[in-house]
């Protein structure tokens, strides 16, 4: 017996886990067909799943997370059963500001967002800033920096909600100087001659949930079965996509019309890492762009949802304690845990860690004493304990 | 007697907005004020005030109203959300019709219901045009192509137009294809040939 599950997603390469289950039928090997429904918006798809014309969603990591802290135009709660992607945005500039920068000595590195940040800023010029919506981590890894930079709040940039393949044509109208986008937005403001790419979001934060999949509160403990299936279809998927061998099909498979709809090298340079920075065509590789596998990358960490929740609640004047804790909550590291019993043992015995300790691969206590965490620090060097989130 | 409500409706396409005013106009006597450009989106919004926002549910740029839904000072006004902390069967009835509505927080239930009902049913109508519409367009451009191909085949074999029809249809029929579909790969190769 099959399930037919309708399953939302927004055409981004960072969707590859959904696509990539269902075109290679890894949905069916669970007894599972995902029926994918494209979205035009988040705020579209977070609705579609609040009322229940989708049954799962491939979400930005803050947007159940503001759900459960009361923000935005949603009040329906939800919860997430795996991570989708790890890092995969790209930080970039208008033509005008990166050539301000070069002529200062600015060497774009595409890698360390220190020097990055303190090129853009000696510009000292107010900076508009386009992101995809207003709980993305594109968003929280733009305030981050900036903040860690030590940026006075009065010269904060203005950030301004752009869908993401509107980015371009913003930036062509010079309606905004610089974006945080998922690719392949970014490369695709680099082919038109309206952006060049400053920095990948690992940049920031080295291990950042990007998108996560998440379903309606209290669905996966009434559906077990179906969760189970769900959760394990799409971590084969993932380990799939873990396989760099695997990206030039990715590629060709998310540029069907019915998905991305874009050329497939342009997708193929976040899958490789291999990004075109300018519109001169000089590139940068990046190791980890995006991850889908590797170290437990499927993984919900409590901790990062915390670390989300206490960053939310700072910006919009919530309490950062009983946000750390609904925000954990949100973060069903238990469920993924328990449906992926059968197929894996590589996983986390704890579901919370001390965010950005990690500056290397390292070994972790896993059920089976195998697993290595990829490093998770954060540009500053800065630590995230979430049993002390307010310090 | 309540005071009338300011409405906005985010709509890029004119005849579609007007379509949508007039049967909100029917519900009321309210203001009602059309945005179609779409930059600066929610500065401008704000700056209107309103007690209610309709924008397409198909429209990426409604992401940009949930910057309304964080105006959040307890003194500054439009506090929007969307409407399913009220009612979810309207809610549901609303974006089967592909309309999303941002609302004041505050606006009373049974004077947001009339607005949100003649929305819907403006809203089923005009996408019951816009598929109407496409069909037509679809067909004449189907029916136009398939007489390109006759004409190449009368041309090119010196048979006449019912032969040529024929010989397109068995062609479709063998194929498993359409016969518009068998008509257009016809049409776009047979360039190559003169």
């Amino acid at each position: 017996m099959t399930y037919t599950l309708p399953t939302g997603y927004i055409p981004l390469t960072d969707a590859a886990p959904l696509v990539i289950a269902r075109a290679l039928g890894f949905d069916e090997e669970e007894g599972l067909h995902l029926d994918l429904h494209r979205a035009p918006s988040w705020s579209a798809l977070r609705d579609y799943l609040a009322l229940g014309r989708v049954e799962a969603a491939h979400l930005l990591a803050p947007l159940p997370i503001a759900t459960a802290l009361g923000l935005g135009g949603s009040a329906q709660p939800l919860e997430v059963l795996s991570v989708l992607s790890l890092n995969g945005n790209v930080i970039g500039v208008s033509p005008g500001l990166a050539q301000q920068m070069r002529r200062n000595g600015y060497r774009f590195d595409f890698k360390d967002a220190r020097t990055a940040g303190t090129a853009l800023l000696a510009l000292d010029q107010p900076l508009r800033v386009g992101v995809p919506f207003p709980f993305s981590m594109h968003a929280e890894l733009l305030f981050y920096w900036l903040e860690a930079l030590g940026l006075p709040a009065d010269k904060r940039p203005s950030i301004h909600t752009v869908p993401p393949p509107l980015m371009a044509e913003a930036m062509a109208k010079g309606e905004i100087d610089a974006f945080c986008v998922g690719e392949p937005w970014g490369t695709i403001s680099v082919e038109n001659g309206v952006g060049e790419l400053l920095l990948p979001g690992s940049a920031i934060w080295q291990s950042a949930p990007e998108k996560v999949l998440a379903t309606r509160h209290g669905w996966a403990d009434r559906h077990p079965d179906l969760a189970g299936r769900l959760i394990r279809c799409l971590w084969r998927a993932a380990r799939w996509l873990g396989n760099a061998q695997n990206m030039t099909t990715c590629a060709e498979i998310l540029s069907r019309p019915e998905y991305l709809g874009v050329s497939p090298d342009l997708i193929d340079r976040a899958l490789s890492g291999r990004l075109v920075i300018s519109p001169r065509g000089e590139t940068r590789q990046c190791d980890r762009f995006v991850a889908f596998f590797d170290g437990a990358a499927t993984f919900p960490w409590q901790s990062q949802a915390a670390w989300i929740g206490v960053q939310l609640a700072r910006r919009h004047g919530c309490d950062p304690v009983k946000s750390a804790q609904s925000a954990q909550a949100v973060f069903r590291a238990d469920l993924h845990r328990l449906h992926l019993a059968q197929v894996t043992r590589d996983l986390p015995g704890a579901s919370a860690k001390v965010e950005g300790t990690l500056t290397h691969p390292s070994a972790l206590g896993s059920e089976n004493g195998r697993l290595i965490l990829p490093p998770d620090s954060f540009f500053d060097g800065r630590i995230f304990d979430p049993s002390a989130p307010v310090r | 007697m309540p005071k009338n409500l300011t409405i906005i409706i985010v709509e890029k396409d004119r005849d579609r907005a007007l379509q949508i005013v007039d049967g909100l106009k029917a519900s009321g006597d309210h203001t009602i004020t059309v945005i179609a450009e779409e930059s600066g989106l929610a500065r401008r919004i704000a700056a209107l005030d309103p007690d209610v926002v309709l924008i397409d549910m198909a429209n990426p740029s409604r992401d940009a109203l949930e910057e309304l839904a964080l105006a959040s000072g307890p003194m500054e006004r439009p506090v929007a959300m969307f409407v399913d902390r009220s009612d979810g069967a309207l809610t549901k009835a609303a974006i089967e019709a592909g309309v999303s509505a941002y609302v004041v927080n505050g606006l009373q239930q049974d004077r947001l219901t009339p607005i949100l009902d003649a929305a819907i049913t403006r809203f089923h109508m005009v996408s019951r045009m816009r598929t109407e519409l496409a069909a037509t367009r679809r067909a004449l451009e189907e029916r136009k192509t398939i007489d390109r191909a006759k004409g190449i085949l009368m041309k090119a074999r010196g048979i006449s137009e019912d032969e040529a029809y024929a010989l397109l249809r068995k062609a479709a029929m063998d194929q498993g294809s359409k016969l518009a579909e068998v008509a257009e790969a016809l049409v776009n190769t047979a360039g190559l040939l003169s």
